[in-house]
């Protein structure tokens, strides 16, 4: 993408959103040369509770540090995805979980639907890793950052001792079978 | 500098400890408070690695307390808060500019009054910044509208306070401090020292004011010198004669006034062709400076004054700008506080209209836009 | 002594007969007795008659905020860890709105010795109840009598951790050198009461006569450490007791923080 990417992930607390937007700006603005911002918004709670990531990724300097129109949605639960949907732009991408999520109608945005959190416990026994599972998906549909700019960040700051199966995770993310759904 | 720094994602309170850091602070004394824990945590890992000293103390008054204590003992000192912890911490805050003890003191608003909404940020503090202290007193303060702007003027804050002797207030707001974006950060930055005394012990007086920033001493150094909160001569010790006390606030207060230009940070962004400024400063800057960029798109001619040093307030830099426009627009997320400055410069020259947020919401691009194009 | 006062700013500023001086004095000899270099020492005061001492003394000296004084002399001495560093405060001032400090600089056990003088009333402002003032006693603001109840503050700062804790009065002034020497040699939070008339602001309104007749009192009324323990606790109700309450070895807070820092430095180089 060229200009200005918006970006929000969004769940619930403790399913790893904010590390996830961590990463993703890292992989842009330090391992792939762009300008990235990222914030973020929780609850009280560390577990439960809503939580939500904004990143926005642009080749020039950034203003506007809040998401106004997402291209790239990524929802992690049923209640993020009802409450961020009408904000995506036409055009925009929303990625989800199918497996918690149903999706609702998604005139004028792409709907693609991912195993996200069954890939993470199937095959790497681990369904909180769910998150990076999530983020390769996202590379590789939206195409806003490059698996090897992400899989330095992961390598960069996913918590010691966690780097190989979150590297495993993004992996298996950006090579899942993906179901792009068409109203 | 020809060495290249550490490219790295920073959040900006990360930003802020590493800065304090690089600039030569060895002390931190704080007490927990969102939205700024995240520089004391930082702090507590990293001062003891460097020889310096981290503690967490038992208030708000008890951190401001500390970190003069250490400052007299020659150590550059910083502690950090928010607007709760900023209320408490006003009457020593003042006796730091009046004592004149170098130390840095962050305040990342959130908004208020009272606990407000913790999480949720504000520009509120900035009259509080100015005047949260009683008396007349001198007071610079420096508010960043992005991470790399965070690490430059948390250094600036230290050099500033050290080379004054005065506390330095470094006005965050949550968005800032909490977003995380890019910097270089540099491999050293450039330090100052607050002057030290060269001659006898018998000769030195603390406070002599042959110049404005008199050298300072520190506890241990031989110096054996009285430090009070009472106004007081040259030598230190307490005085009740009127013209020396008007000497001592007029010393105080001039070293900040004399130096405002020099002080006066600020960024000029489209103004060139302006006809409507628009004035703002932390991270409703960013929300400014959108706005005036869509602005422009559909035609109208506007530019940006974005305020770093809020005070002393850089007047020159708003009344050589303004004169060249039909009118002015303050953001701000308040509901109206550094406006009352720019009115006060301005006195009538161009209209002046306000667009402040107190939703604990940061102000939008559309809302700026609204009073950029609606007129 | 003479060289431990900075004689330039004499006369002081207290009443005829006040105490203060009698425990500066105690302080001074018990400095003088120990030896200390004059040049690495550091007293440091809030707001009050008692905090004035700062002023007139030729060491480092700090003269804060009111009830603040252990706060910034904590923040000093961890900054400078060699100083010797020393507060002397009143009893509203350390117990009143410095009251959180004190319980928590004794918790740290950080290696400053604290000196109270306590005359039971606020005297820099002419006379309000103090949180030492005893119940029923008069002061202006207890113009019926006081209700509140008064703190033991030894027993208060024993419990928050302090190693050392002593108390005597401006009667027993040897005893009171002894005791503020030893607070100052103890390595960790030290505090010592000294019990010291105000016959002002305290005694006049209360009519318990002149300064002589206020010691007087302390001498009557005192009862030493050994004595109170073989008495019940309503022989005990109007009397003073006096010397070293509690003394344990603990590590102080320095000592502490230097092992963090060692353990900091060990894995940032790993």
């Amino acid at each position: 993408m060229k200009g200005r990417v918006e970006i929000r992930i969004a769940g619930e607390g403790g399913q790893g959103v904010i590390l996830a937007g961590i990463i993703l700006a890292e992989a842009a603005a330090v391992w792939q040369g762009l300008n990235a911002t990222q914030s973020q918004s929780y609850g009280p709670e560390s577990r439960g509770g809503a939580s939500r990531a904004e990143v926005i990724i642009d080749e020039e300097e950034i203003d506007y540090p809040r998401v106004r129109q997402p291209h790239v949605l990524l929802a992690l639960s049923q209640e993020a995805l009802d409450k961020y949907l009408p904000d995506v732009r036409d055009g925009g991408v929303v990625i989800v979980d199918q497996d918690r999520v149903v999706p609702p109608a998604c005139p004028r945005r792409r709907l693609i639907e991912a195993p996200i959190t069954r890939l993470a416990r199937e095959k790497l026994g681990r369904a909180i890793v769910a998150n990076m599972v999530a983020l390769g998906v996202l590379a590789r549909v939206s195409g806003v950052v490059t698996l090897e700019a992400l899989r330095s960040a992961v390598a960069h700051r996913a918590p010691s001792g966690t780097e190989e199966v979150n590297l495993r995770a993004l992996e298996l993310g950006y090579h899942a079978p993906v179901r792009e759904v068409s109203d | 500098m020809s060495e290249r720094g550490e490219i790295r994602l920073v959040q900006g309170n990360e930003a802020c400890a590493e800065a304090a850091l690089a600039a030569g602070v060895r002390f931190f004394a704080g007490y927990p408070i969102t939205p700024s824990s995240e520089i004391a945590e930082i702090m507590a890992v990293r001062l003891p690695q460097l020889g310096g000293k981290f503690i967490q103390m038992e208030d708000e008054i008890a951190s401001m307390a500390a970190t003069i204590g250490a400052s007299l003992a020659g150590v550059k000192a910083m502690t950090a808060t928010s607007g709760p912890g900023f209320s408490l911490k006003q009457e020593n805050i003042g006796y730091a500019a009046l004592a004149e003890i170098p130390c840095v003191v962050v305040n990342v608003q959130r908004i208020g009054p009272s606990t407000g909404m913790p999480t949720s940020p504000s520009q509120g503090d900035v009259m509080q910044s100015r005047w949260g202290t009683h008396g007349d007193h001198p007071v610079v303060v420096f508010c960043p509208w992005s991470v790399r702007e965070v690490y430059d003027l948390t250094v600036h804050s230290v050099n500033v306070a050290e080379r004054l002797r005065m506390p330095v207030i470094l006005l965050m707001d949550e968005v800032v401090a909490h977003m995380r974006e890019k910097i270089e950060i540099p491999p050293q930055v450039e330090t100052v020292d607050r002057p030290r005394p060269s001659g006898d012990r018998q000769d030195y007086l603390p406070y002599d004011d042959s110049s404005d920033v008199p050298p300072m001493a520190a506890f241990g150094d031989g110096y054996r010198f009285h430090v009070t909160g009472l106004y007081h001569g040259p030598s230190g010790f307490p005085t009740t004669d009127p013209e020396v006390a008007d000497r001592l606030i007029r010393r105080l207060c001039g070293k900040v006034q004399r130096r405002r230009q020099q002080l006066a940070l600020t960024s000029a962004h489209l103004v060139d062709d302006a006809e409507v400024l628009v004035v703002a400063y932390g991270a409703a800057a960013r929300s400014a400076l959108r706005a005036v960029r869509e602005a422009r798109s559909e035609g109208v001619r506007a530019g940006l004054l974005k305020i770093s040093t809020i005070w002393p307030f850089p007047q020159e830099v708003l009344l050589s700008l303004a004169a060249r426009v039909r009118r002015v627009v303050v953001v701000e997320m308040n509901l109206g506080q550094l406006v009352l400055e720019v009115e006060r410069v301005l006195k009538g020259r161009a209209p002046v209209q306000h667009v402040g947020r107190v939703d604990g919401e940061l102000v939008t691009p559309e809302e700026i836009r609204a009073a950029l194009e609606g007129v | 002594m003479k060289r431990y006062l900075r004689q330039q700013y004499m006369p002081h500023i207290w009443c005829p007969g006040c105490g203060n001086g009698i425990v500066l004095g105690a302080l001074l000899r018990a400095i003088s007795r120990l030896g200390w270099d004059q040049d690495r020492i550091a007293v440091v005061s809030g707001i009050g008659c008692s905090s004035r001492a700062t002023g007139y003394l030729d060491f480092d000296t700090l003269h804060t905020t009111h009830g603040r004084a252990l706060a910034f002399a904590t923040g000093l001495k961890l900054a400078r860890p060699e100083l010797k560093v020393i507060v002397v405060g009143g009893d509203g001032d350390l117990a009143a709105i410095g009251g959180n400090h004190l319980i928590h600089a004794a918790r740290r056990n950080i290696d400053i010795t604290t000196i109270c003088v306590n005359n039971r009333i606020y005297g820099m402002t002419s006379g309000q109840a103090s949180p030492l003032t005893p119940k029923g006693r008069l002061a202006t603001t207890a113009p019926y009598g006081n209700v509140d109840r008064p703190f033991d503050l030894c027993q208060l700062v024993q419990a928050a951790g302090a190693t050392y804790v002593a108390r005597s009065t401006t009667y027993h002034v040897r005893q009171l050198c002894n005791l503020i020497a030893e607070a100052l040699e103890n390595r960790g939070f030290s505090f010592v009461e000294a019990v010291a008339q105000c016959p002002v602001y305290y005694g006049r309104r209360n009519r318990l006569g002149t300064a002589v007749d206020m010691l007087k009192y302390y001498r009557d009324h005192a009862v030493t450490v050994r004595a109170a323990q073989s008495m019940q606790p309503e022989q005990l109700a109007d009397k003073i007791i006096i010397g070293r309450l509690h003394h344990v070895v603990e590590p102080d807070y320095e000592s502490e923080y230097a092992r963090v820092m060692e353990e900091a430095r060990r894995r940032a180089d790993r």
